[in-house]
């Protein structure tokens, strides 16, 4: 079974690019453009790792860690973050985040820690 | 991208302001204000107090004086007058109880003038004599043959007759020799009287009643009415000369008076008018200055002037050091404001860079992802018509946004690095990226600036936001100093075991010597107008406190190469 990913990023030019080169991967992408969306969409479909944005307008990544940890704890959270957002990240891996990647990413990246964060959560 | 973070942020014209406090004519006129209020509140008072100490002791020291006069007059007016009475009784009481007859027995009247002689506590008669009313002396007893002599004609004799009591003048008589007369008028019971009269050498009296107790430069005497000298006088000789200096009316109080004597000197003149008798007694004690007194006003003036000149060396001193004291802390306290200045403009810098940064990282990934997406459809299509050209314009993008990625990467890590803290850094690394501010400028300008480091260089723990001052600091210098085509030479090596030595060697213009030692002093500058002369104070003030040292060498014309010796671990 395909891995089941969703990405939630503010940028919905980037969502929508780094979903279609994961879908071209046989990687089952859905994105998101902001938290609560991405709340939504956890609720209606199962997914095996969130790719989630740390700092969003609205809801920001670390609410909506905060949320998926406390509704499914067994999904992995990886926090994708900017330069100079440390704090953020510490807490974020605090949270229960597997693990963090700092922008901007290179796809392989994605992909090799999406698989590691996978793997730990079947697991 | 944001200016180089080296900029010197005060404004020259602040500087400028503050120059006055620190140095030059502001701290002189400081300075000048201090000594001068200063040595107005001490030395004035002291000079009022001298010179009211020296009227004051002369003032107590005339009082004195003219007190001390005063009681020797009383003193010996008392005594004479003692003196006058006890003759004058005596002779009285004798005319009296004796008769006529036995007046004129010379034996008798010899016998009489002993017995009187003997009682006399001081002073005795010079000779005793009974004179009838013709003024014939009957009869004589004494050391000179006066038996049968006339005194009728002799003032004495007249004053006696007509008053019965008489002391006279000192005169000199048949005897010559200055003597005077106390004579008492007797009444015979058949009518017609007769005188007994003594007579006392003048000097006697003088040596036995007036010079008691007198001191060195005192002189006392007896005068007439007319200022006859009735005494023999320390100053003015012997009896019947006349006093030269002009002396006071004397009544029967005492009358003490200042004036000067015949040679213009002050005196100190006190006169009574001794009770029955024609003598006014005389009493000149020199006038007691300060001066003569140990306290003269050349002394006092040379004592004010030591003290003034000490007072006035304390206050220059002790000025001196205050003002150094308030330039050096006014120093501090500017470097200290221009660091805090400059540590906010950084910081101001560093959050705009951040922003800067982050803001253009989303667009750069968004086309690095496309980038991407374009290369995976091609790989998907397989071979079309210049499938190789799109995939070449593809990695161009991309290489493209590498290297955007890294101007953001270094503008954010600058940013980060404002924080002050300690962390472990690779000093060369550090380096490269301080010369990658520069590098642009650099560039245009064609100056070489090379990096180098010693093989086995250990990391050092610092700040490296400061450490990234510092040397932003150093090499800006440098890079002014170089002409366009110059070559700035970094080299990093182990300065002993637990230092690291980096050495910012440039071919440029150099320093002149007279200005080596000066070069770390704030605002101490060579760039009149461009510069504030704070740069490289700050630069060895950081340093220190890093924990390094900063040297610098140099020669005019050929360069200069600053070394920054480092710690390993600080503290």
């Amino acid at each position: 079974m395909a891995l089941r990913v969703l990405f939630v990023d503010d940028e919905e030019e980037l969502v929508s690019t780094v979903t279609e080169r994961l879908d071209l991967r046989g990687i089952d992408a859905t994105g998101a453009v902001s938290g609560e969306e991405a709340l939504i969409l956890i609720e209606q479909k199962p997914f095996d790792v969130v790719v989630l944005d740390v700092r969003m307008p609205g809801l920001g990544g670390l609410n909506v860690i905060k949320r998926i940890k406390q509704s499914h704890p067994e999904l992995e959270v990886i926090l994708l973050s900017g330069h100079g957002a440390k704090e953020d990240v510490e807490t974020g891996l605090r949270l229960g985040a597997f693990d963090y990647l700092q922008k901007p990413v290179d796809l392989e990246n994605i992909i090799a820690i999406l698989h590691r964060a996978a793997a730990r959560g079947r697991a | 991208m944001p200016a180089s973070p080296s900029i010197d942020p005060l404004d020259p014209t602040e500087v400028e302001a503050a120059r006055p406090y620190l140095a030059g004519p502001g701290a002189a006129r400081l300075r000048r204000t201090v000594v001068l209020a200063t040595a107005a509140v001490s030395i004035v008072p002291l000079v009022i107090i001298s010179f009211l100490y020296y009227d004051q002791y002369e003032r107590s020291l005339r009082t004195e004086t003219v007190e001390g006069v005063s009681r020797q007059v009383t003193n010996n007016k008392r005594a004479l007058e003692f003196f006058l009475t006890e003759r004058r009784s005596a002779l009285s009481f004798i005319v009296r109880d004796r008769s006529f007859t036995e007046l004129c027995d010379v034996e008798r009247l010899s016998r009489l003038m002993k017995h009187m002689n003997d009682t006399f506590a001081l002073g005795s008669f010079a000779d005793l004599g009974l004179i009838d009313a013709d003024g014939k002396q009957l009869c004589y007893t004494g050391p000179y043959d006066l038996k049968g002599r006339d005194y009728h004609d002799q003032e004495w004799f007249y004053r006696v007759s007509r008053r019965g009591v008489f002391i006279s003048d000192a005169f000199l008589g048949y005897r010559h020799s200055p003597h005077f007369a106390i004579a008492t008028r007797q009444e015979r019971g058949s009518g017609g009287y007769y005188i007994l009269r003594a007579t006392i050498n003048a000097e006697v009296l003088a040596e036995q009643i007036l010079a008691a107790g007198l001191t060195p430069d005192d002189d006392v005497f007896l005068v007439n009415k007319d200022g006859v000298l009735q005494s023999p006088s320390r100053r003015y000789g012997a009896v019947l000369k006349n006093v030269p200096i002009r002396i006071p009316h004397a009544t029967g109080d005492v009358h003490v008076v200042e004036q000067e004597d015949e040679q213009r000197r002050p005196v100190v003149i006190g006169c009574a008018q001794v009770g029955d008798s024609p003598f006014v007694l005389v009493y000149i004690k020199p006038h007691v200055r300060p001066q003569s007194a140990g306290l003269s006003l050349p002394r006092l003036l040379l004592f004010l002037l030591v003290s003034i000149a000490f007072i006035l060396g304390v206050i220059l001193w002790g000025s001196r050091q205050f003002v150094a004291s308030l330039r050096a802390h006014n120093l501090k306290r500017a470097e200290l404001m221009h660091k805090v200045e400059y540590a906010n403009k950084l910081a101001t810098i560093g959050r705009l860079a951040a922003g800067v940064a982050h803001e253009i990282n989303n667009p750069l990934a968004i086309i690095n992802e496309k980038a991407g997406l374009l290369r995976d459809i091609v790989d998907l299509e397989g071979e079309f018509p210049r499938r190789d050209k799109v995939l070449g314009i593809v990695e161009s993008i991309m290489g493209s946004v590498g290297r955007c990625r890294k101007v953001t990467h270094r503008l954010l890590g600058f940013a980060r690095h404002m924080d002050v803290g300690s962390e472990t850094i690779a000093v060369e690394e550090l380096l490269r990226e301080v010369v990658s501010f520069l590098g642009k400028e650099a560039e245009y300008r064609n100056v070489t600036i090379t990096v180098e480091a010693e093989p086995g260089v250990p990391n050092v723990e610092s700040d490296r936001g400061q450490l990234q001052q510092v040397f932003l600091n150093i090499l800006n210098n440098a890079e002014a100093a170089v002409r366009d085509g110059g070559r700035i030479d970094i080299r990093v090596r182990s300065a002993g075991e637990r230092r690291v030595a980096v050495s910012i060697a440039d071919d440029g213009i150099g320093i002149p010597k007279e200005n080596l030692d000066r070069i770390f002093e704030p605002f101490f500058t060579t760039r009149e107008g461009s510069g504030t002369g704070l740069g490289l104070s700050i630069t060895y003030g950081m340093v220190q406190k890093l924990g390094g040292e900063i040297t610098v060498e140099s020669e005019a014309g050929k360069g200069t190469c600053f070394t920054v010796i480092l710690p390993v671990r600080r503290g």
